[in-house]
């Protein structure tokens, strides 16, 4: 790791192909800030992208990294993770991909708990495929495939991350760059699974989700003196409403399930034949 | 063969049927025999009839045959099971003072053996340990020498402490006295043991150890029958040479887990059985996509849908060879035998490293359940080659990257294989997508990257098809008029059928295909029979369809899709059958 890394190192050359405005421009500007302000460097760091308009991260930044399928981009960040724990490893996608094909996977990450960073951009509706509901929609949302909303309760991924056991639940709104760094450079920091819920506005699709309504409502949870540490208080902060930014739960004794599992070593490393002792599983069938 | 011996315990699910069989098995293995086993199961945890079934003798066994000389019935449903198998003289051996049983009377003809097994094993500390009771009488009724079983029995309670072993030890005794001192019958088996020094395994536990001997370190599975064992043989051992074995949520985690950890630089892999290939079919594209090494296993069961999930079936050759959306390159590698589970193993780890795609590694139930001996030395571990293909390292990295410095991990190379870099490497950081991509990896639809980039994934095929012996295992007669062709688990009752095919004059050639796609070019082999016959555990014929359609001929088929696998001499007859001049085998 260089310690002269900027975060424009992160930028590819590759011009995003977001609509201007597009709240994914904020939100990507403040990974790579944190990636940088944490000492990583491109050679050394593992995006994941799931596939959206928010998947196209992978393309705009520059590290290592795979644009996988629709859902499933955390378990490829467990993978690489187990394989070589050195690795920084984030992983990013929409709140379709997130909380809706990969819900499955979403919570069971958050109690596996793997050391690396979930940042979602959720903007409350499909993107890529041009504006349906998404499960974080509000109920009365009107879309192309919800004329007269969607008629059921938005998923609260911060609810479910706090089911999951999850150690670092945080949210963030793209727009306030300073704040969002901020948070996402804590999840970076966290000992296990740091995950970020970012409000990240679709300017084409969402007219109610906005960076307006954003500004007005949201609250910073550092402005009620939140003590992220106690559960009682996050979960009272979680399910009250409020449109909150900041870390909300922080489980401070958290050991990442790498260091449980004693995963140390890079798994790329192996001799040129079988194992020197392999003869020993033969044996064992005697 | 006179010195066969084909022993079986049957009864409830949850009686503990499998691992009474499997310390019998071992007990013969370590007495220098050779063992096949089988098992008959259903798929509940309690309740409904099991069996296993062992097959042993001093010369090579390959196969189930439809005999059974001594039989260990927990409940009368394994007499009724086990009728056509049974034979004058056979042994039935079961607890006479067991409710369900006391009104029962063997078959006429055969040897009925009551031996009161639950009260013996309570003399001898539990009633926990009446099959083994019955293990002692089956030693005394083979005349099989009871210190054999006490090392199987060291070896199966090994870490339940000293009292145990000693307590199984007197059980297995009072059952060999009460026959001793109870029949005066002398019964007709004698069997022989020897100084050889065998393994015994199953073809999942072969795959599993396989795995370790080729450098995986990254497992990630979702239980499935008949797939699981492969994963409980690598939990703890995976571990023990730096590498993780990870119980995921699905199977969809699996396989992308699995391709996180290969991009990463990791030898990884998943093993699944039907459904579990269905669910991993959308990632499977995005491994072969993003040129990801990975090795994809599938222990196939009876399909379609949940099927016969405990029942042998080879239904999945379609959907490994052609499953997925759009024109996926791959390879598919199919063992033949348990010992090939190993090594067909590490030889698909080193096709996915070097041609940077997924391999299908498909095995069957029948390999699975199969517990068989083998000299050792079949697993040679001085003899395993690693060839991780075209790693690119720190010192190297300077020679692939293009005039703007950026590494190219889909260089379009003349044989279709791109240089690759592991995180972590510097001045190697690159992306790469399910998209469709130019060499850099991004995002593309120009038509002529588009068309470089197909014909470049498909040329590692044809490279890999120049470069690799894509060769058939062959067996019997080479110039007989008669070929039969067989993939998966067959070979084994096909070689065997070879042999009663033979009491009767009848010569074949027999060509067994470990190799799927590629596959070798069989035209001039079915040229020059008269009859060829394609044998396969499924109704449609899926090997057979694939190999009329590279040669531009008709074969004969035989199909088995009840869910039990070929025996020998049921092989024997069908092919007899198939042949313009019927005839009767002795079998
Ligand atoms: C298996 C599968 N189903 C459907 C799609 C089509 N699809 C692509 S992105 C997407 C939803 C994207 O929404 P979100 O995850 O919120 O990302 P956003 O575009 O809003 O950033 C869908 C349904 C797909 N690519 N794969
Ligand atoms: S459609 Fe919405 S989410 Fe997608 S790029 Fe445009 S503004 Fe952003
Ligand atoms: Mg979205």
């Amino acid at each position: 790791m260089s310690s002269d890394v900027r975060f424009t190192d992160f930028k590819s050359d590759k011009q995003p192909t977001w609509c201007p405005g597009c709240g994914d421009f904020g939100t990507m500007n403040g990974m790579m800030k944190a990636l940088a302000n944490t000492g990583n460097d491109p050679d050394n760091t593992f995006i994941v992208a799931g596939i959206g308009c928010s998947g196209k991260i992978g393309t705009y930044m520059h590290s290592y990294a795979l644009h996988g399928v629709h859902g499933r981009a955390l378990p490829v960040g467990i993978g690489v993770k187990s394989a070589n724990p050195d690795l920084e490893v984030m992983v990013s996608g929409g709140d379709g991909d997130g909380y809706s094909i990969g819900a499955g996977h979403f919570v069971h990450a958050a109690r596996r708990n793997m050391d690396m960073t979930y940042v979602v951009m959720d903007n409350r509706i499909y993107g890529l495929t041009k504006g349906q509901f998404s499960p974080t929609s509000r109920e009365d949302f009107e879309t192309s495939t919800s004329p007269d909303g969607p008629k059921q309760s938005p998923v609260n991924p911060l609810a479910l991350a706090l089911a999951a056991d999850g150690t670092f639940i945080a949210q963030s709104f793209s727009s306030d760059a300073q704040r969002h760094e901020e948070i996402v450079q804590q999840a970076v920091e966290h000992d296990g699974f740091g995950f970020v819920n970012v409000y990240s506005p679709c300017v084409t699709f969402n007219d109610v989700d906005t960076y307006d309504y954003f500004r007005d409502t949201i609250v910073d949870v550092d402005d009620e003196d939140h003590d992220p540490t106690d559960r009682d208080a996050a979960r009272e902060k979680i399910t009250n409403d409020t449109e909150y930014q900041g870390v909300i739960y922080q489980d401070e004794d958290s050991v990442p399930y790498n260091e449980r599992h004693g995963l140390d070593s890079n798994m790329a490393d192996i001799p040129d034949g079988a194992p020197e002792d392999a003869t020993d599983l033969v044996r064992e069938f005697y | 063969m006179p010195d066969d011996l084909n022993w079986a315990i049957g009864g409830e699910a949850g009686d503990g049927i499998n691992s009474t069989g499997k310390i019998f098995a071992q007990a013969l293995s370590r007495a220098g025999r050779q063992v096949f086993t089988s098992k008959d199961f259903a798929s509940r945890i309690r309740g409904g009839y099991t069996a296993y079934k062992v097959r042993s003798s001093t010369e090579r066994v390959e196969s189930v045959v439809d005999r059974l000389d001594v039989l260990i019935a927990l409940t009368q449903r394994t007499v009724e099971e086990n009728m056509d198998e049974l034979h004058e003289g056979s042994v039935i051996i079961y607890d006479g003072e067991r409710t369900m049983m006391e009104d029962f009377e063997a078959p006429e003809g055969m040897i009925d053996l009551a031996v009161p097994l639950k009260s013996l094993a309570e003399d001898a500390g539990g009633a926990i340990m009446q099959n083994i009771v019955a293990l002692g009488a089956a030693c005394e009724v083979a005349n099989f020498p009871i210190d054999n079983l006490d090392e199987a029995l060291e070896k199966r309670f090994g870490d339940k402490g000293q009292s145990i072993i000693d307590n199984n030890q007197d059980a297995a005794r009072l059952g060999e006295e009460y026959v001793q001192e109870e029949y005066d019958e002398e019964f007709s088996y004698d069997i022989e043991t020897t100084d050889n020094d065998y393994v015994l395994l199953n073809g999942d536990e072969a795959i599993g150890m396989g795995a370790i001997a080729a450098g995986c370190r990254f497992y990630s599975g979702y239980p499935i029958t008949p797939a699981t064992d492969v994963m409980e043989y690598l939990k703890g051992r995976l571990e023990r040479y730096g590498g993780h074995v990870m119980q995921t949520e699905d199977e969809l985690s699996a396989i992308n887990m699995a391709l996180g950890a290969a991009r990463a630089g990791a030898r990884a892999m998943t093993a699944t059985s039907g459904p579990g290939i269905d669910l991993m079919a959308e990632t499977f594209g995005l491994v072969a996509q993003s040129e990801t090494p990975l090795v994809i296993c599938d222990v196939m069961r009876s399909g379609p849908s949940t099927g016969m999930p405990t029942k042998q079936e080879q239904g999945d050759l379609n959907m490994t060879l052609f499953g997925g959306h759009g024109e996926i390159p791959r390879f598919v590698v199919a063992p033949t035998t348990v010992s090939e589970c190993f090594h067909k193993t590490i030889e698909a780890f080193n096709y996915a490293e070097k041609y940077q795609t997924p391999v299908y590694l498909v095995s069957d139930l029948a390999l699975a359940v199969t517990e068989q001996t083998f000299a050792p030395e079949e697993f040679d571990m001085d003899a395993v080659e690693i060839d991780r293909g075209k790693l690119v390292g720190e010192d190297e990295i300077d020679t692939w990257l293009n005039d703007s410095d950026q590494f190219q991990p889909h260089f379009p190379a003349a044989d279709g294989i791109s240089p690759r870099t592991l995180p972590g490497t510097s001045g190697g950081a690159h992306m790469t997508t399910g998209l469709e991509h130019d060499e850099l990896g991004r995002r593309t639809e120009e038509q002529e990257v588009r068309i470089e980039q197909v014909d470049k994934r498909n040329q590692k095929v044809e490279t890999a098809k120049e470069e690799e012996e894509w060769d058939y295992r062959e067996f019997g007669d080479p110039d007989a008029d008669t070929l039969v062709l067989s993939w998966g688990s067959n070979e084994g009752a096909m070689r065997e059928a070879i042999g009663f095919l033979d009491e009767a004059d009848i010569s074949v050639r027999f060509i067994s295909v470990p190799y799927l796609f590629p596959r070798p070019d069989l035209t001039e082999e079915i040229e020059a029979a008269d009859d060829a016959i394609v044998v396969e555990c499924n109704a449609t014929g899926q090997f057979a369809d694939v190999i009329e359609h590279d040669t531009l001929t008709r074969l004969k088929r035989i199909n088995k899709y009840n869910g039990v696998r070929f025996k020998a001499d049921e092989l024997a007859e069908r092919i007899t059958d198939e042949l313009d001049t019927p005839q009767e085998v002795p079998t």
